[in-house]
């Protein structure tokens, strides 16, 4: 009768668990284009191109993050700026930025090798394509415009979470953009991708005083 | 016979036909969603209401797809397999009584396919047939995943076959005594079952139990029910098909209407054996009618009423132990099915024979 005690048993469990789901408690599966889970803070999505408040382009067109990505994914090209209409302070820019998305593998590792943190990691995760073409995300998807905001892929799907661009992953948010341990409890970083939304930093002469 | 009774006869299998299909329809449905229930999921909720039309929609994708035949088939049979598993599923219900006789225009018409008087026998023999399609299905796919399948189904089929017969043949000798001689006929079964035990053992107290073969022959139930499950090669039984080893088993190389021609025969087999458990233990259709306090139009659907919620009581437990239990091993099925079930219906059987027999002819020494 040992059997019969340990059938029992088992078909209680799934008896309480069908009964308690038929109420509608209980349900692990969440109906996503629906609703979405709540992403972690520091969720890798898709790669944005930042800007400086005064819309200035952040990507110098070092190369530094292609050299980072270990998937290889990352194809940049950079150009000098011209001398009366630059596209970022200082000589170079990005001319060309393509980020293969079928290779990449959101270790964030180009994010961490960035000098001037042009390129963060948002919450967008939806990125199903139809075409190869379609998956190397060129510089026009990737760069926010100069007023901050970041263009959607498909900003009139009905079920497209529009705020995922707009929060920046927890690598920015934890870091100061001086990278300087002096700044520490400073608040340097900001909740969302964009223009800095905090006072420039301080210069050399105000800072020793 | 006239044109009115051949009218009635084509209308009562047209009738169990479409019953089959609707019914079917929905168990694969309530299946799934009562597993996804147990299993804190939600299970199809797409197509219609609380995804009801989802099987329908299933259905017609799998109506329209490609059927791929392998090159390396014994084409005959390979074609023959679906149907042989189909026919037989929709035939075995034909005996079963699903409701009282209703009178329409002055003619009698049983709620039935037909009555065979060899009716349990009929429905040994179909799910006989039923197993053939299994192992030609295998046979003849020319392949090694649904040969395995095939094979286990031969085994599993002669194991619990025997083991379900017994059970049978211990509610056919119980039935002989409770009327006048032994039948074979569902019809005669379901009848003998009226009434209460109060009135068939004389004892007034007992007026609130029904005279189901359940409470005499509850052993022969249990093992009854065991071997359905195993007979529909349903989870924990469901070696012939067991997904994690087999691909699919038996219908790997099916595809399109035919794949859906086994699947819609395993249902159908699960439906029979839930409703010839009902008929053989749970007294089939009776049940309160209250005749005359309500309109005669509800008492006679209530027989059918009551039919089919005792069908899908057991329908629910098979669902129930198919989420709860992992699959057996090989020679488990074989251990359970030589060494518990067939001695188990062996010692019932001769135990059952023993008592009927004091019970009729009085003690051996007196």
């Amino acid at each position: 009768m040992g059997v019969m005690s340990e059938l029992w048993k088992g078909l209680r469990v799934t008896g309480r668990i069908g009964l308690r789901s038929l109420v509608g408690r209980g349900i692990v599966t969440t109906e996503y284009p629906k609703e979405f889970r709540t992403k972690p803070q520091r969720f890798h999505g898709r790669h944005v191109l930042n800007r400086y408040p005064d819309g200035m382009e952040k990507c110098i067109g070092c190369e530094l993050c292609a050299g980072a990505c270990p998937a290889q994914c990352i194809y940049v090209r950079g150009a000098d700026n011209a001398p009366d209409d630059p596209n970022s302070p200082g000589e170079r820019f990005g001319y060309v930025y393509e980020i293969n998305m079928l290779r990449c593998i959101f270790c964030a590792l180009c994010v961490e090798a960035c000098p001037t943190e042009a390129i963060t990691m948002t919450h967008l995760f939806e990125m199903s394509v139809t075409s190869r073409e379609e998956a190397i995300y060129t510089k026009e998807e990737l760069l926010m415009r100069p007023d901050g905001t970041v263009p959607h892929p498909r900003p009139d799907d009905p079920y497209a979470d529009l705020s995922e661009l707009e929060v920046a992953d927890g690598w920015v948010r934890a870091t100061a953009p001086s990278g300087s341990a002096a700044y520490e409890g400073v608040k340097m970083w900001q909740d969302t991708a964009g223009p800095a939304s905090w006072d420039p930093e301080p210069d050399q002469e105000t800072r020793d005083a | 016979m006239d044109a009115i009774d051949l009218l009635i006869v084509v209308a009562r299998v047209v009738v169990v036909f479409a019953l089959l299909l609707v019914v079917t329809l929905l168990n694969v449905w309530l299946e799934r969603k009562i597993v996804a229930d147990m299993q804190n999921r939600i299970g199809p909720d797409r197509a219609g209401p609380f995804g009801i039309l989802q099987t329908l929609a299933d259905g017609m994708k799998l109506f329209f797809k490609e059927q791929v035949t392998p090159r390396k088939v014994e084409l005959g049979v390979y074609l023959l397999a679906p149907f042989l598993a189909v026919i037989p599923a929709l035939l075995t219900f034909m005996v079963v009584p699903w409701g009282r006789p209703i009178e329409i225009a002055g003619r009698v018409v049983p709620l039935q396919g037909t009555d065979l008087n060899i009716g349990l026998l009929f429905i040994l023999a179909m799910s006989s047939v039923g197993v053939y399609a299994v192992v030609m299905a295998g046979w003849s796919s020319g392949s090694k995943y649904p040969l395995l399948g095939g094979v286990r189904a031969t085994a599993q089929a002669i194991s619990y076959e025997a083991a379900m017969g017994l059970s049978m043949v211990a509610v056919v000798m119980f039935t002989a005594t409770a009327g006048d001689g032994g039948t074979l006929s569902l019809a005669e079964i379901v009848a003998r079952q009226q009434g209460s035990w109060g009135d068939a053992l004389g004892i007034p107290a007992l007026g609130w139990i029904p005279r189901w073969n359940l409470f005499p022959e509850l052993v022969a139930f249990g093992i009854f029910l065991i071997a359905a499950v195993a007979e529909t090669n349903r989870a924990p039984f469901d070696l012939v098909e067991a997904e994690q080893e087999l691909v699919g088993g038996f219908h790997t190389e099916y595809s399109g209407i035919r794949f859906a021609m086994f699947f819609l025969a395993e249902y159908i087999n699960i439906f029979t054996m839930s409703a010839i458990a009902t008929t053989l233990f749970l007294g089939g259709w009776n049940g309160p009618t209250w005749e005359g306090t309500v309109p005669a139009v509800v008492s006679a659907v209530l027989p059918t009423v009551w039919f089919l919620v005792k069908t899908y009581a057991i329908i629910l437990v098979f669902f129930w132990v198919r989420a709860t239990l992992p699959r057996l091993r090989y020679d488990q099925l074989m251990q359970l099915g030589w060494k518990r079930l067939i001695p188990g219906a062996f010692v019932w059987l001769i135990l059952s024979t023993v008592v009927i027999g004091i019970r009729q002819f009085g003690w051996p020494w007196t």
